[in-house]
């Protein structure tokens, strides 16, 4: 780390990375690296930046509390609109997912089997609908999870989708 | 100097339906090019919609969504006339901001 002294506002950033380093060590090895090096990028004019943490996590239990939940409970009240349960082309699995769960904050994507299982995380302001259609990458067939947070609960919904064809690319 | 995003907005009864296709490798970092060395990530983390300068969506993204990543999302509280502009940010920091209005 070049140019770290001990003046404060820079020993209050080195805290910072110690705090977020040990949460990660906590949640599991695979991202330490990552995340070590995280906070010291600059952050991007996002509402919180980019969630390294959330986004190296390997697991759905890592990915949700990395995002800042405790725990989830298994929701229906999530429909997965046109999202085809078997994909012919892994490249580009179009997924739409809406969530009819009151007062919902935030959908976020996990495809369990990829390499990176977070895929893409969505803050729903008030006057948003909670619904949502992007355009996923598979590796291969896989169990898709639809992560709620409502009311400052997580909830999941999931469906497998079958890809005949891998889209690694 | 990265392509301009394509952004529709369209009133469906009381909601502004936004479609947006942007312009992006969106590399995976998985992927090995001829000589099997690894092709760096490349892809966009950050996308965030604004109605008339009010956020209506923001989103983090990782290297699984696709090659020109699509989106489509709605909200309430629209009309025809009103702006809507979005932007990203890759991990590279490059940013593009495009804006449409509300047909």
């Amino acid at each position: 780390m070049p140019g770290v002294t001990g003046s404060s506002p820079v020993s209050s950033t080195i805290q910072n990375v110690t705090l977020r380093r040990r949460d990660v060590l906590r949640a599991g090895g695979a991202a330490t690296l990552a995340a070590i090096a995280g906070p010291l990028r600059p952050r991007a004019a996002g509402a919180q930046g980019w969630n390294q943490a959330a986004f190296g996590g390997k697991t759905l239990d890592e990915i949700i509390r990395a995002l800042g939940g405790s725990g989830y409970a298994v929701t229906r009240d999530v429909s997965w609109g046109p999202t085809p349960e078997i994909a012919e082309n892994g490249a580009a699995v179009q997924v739409s997912i809406a969530s009819t769960i009151p007062r919902t904050e935030a959908i976020a994507i996990v495809i369990e089997k990829n390499p990176g299982p977070l895929a893409a995380y969505f803050e729903i302001p008030d006057g948003t609908e909670p619904s949502v259609v992007t355009r996923f990458k598979m590796a291969q067939t896989s169990n898709v999870h639809a992560v709620v947070k409502a009311g400052g609960r997580y909830f999941v919904a999931t469906r497998e989708i079958r890809v005949t064809f891998g889209g690694c690319g | 100097m990265a392509a301009p995003i394509r952004i529709r907005a369209s009133m469906q009864a009381d909601k502004v339906v936004v479609r947006v296709l942007m312009t992006h490798e969106m590399e995976s970092g998985q992927r090995r090019d001829a000589d099997g060395k690894t092709v760096p990530a490349y892809y966009i983390r950050e996308v965030s919609a604004r109605h008339n300068g009010r956020p209506v969506l923001a989103a983090q993204w990782g290297p699984a969504v696709s090659k020109n990543p699509y989106l489509q999302f709605s909200f309430v509280g629209g009309k025809p006339g009103d702006r809507i502009a979005v932007t990203w940010i890759d991990n590279r920091g490059e940013t593009r901001t495009d804006e449409a209005v509300v047909a």
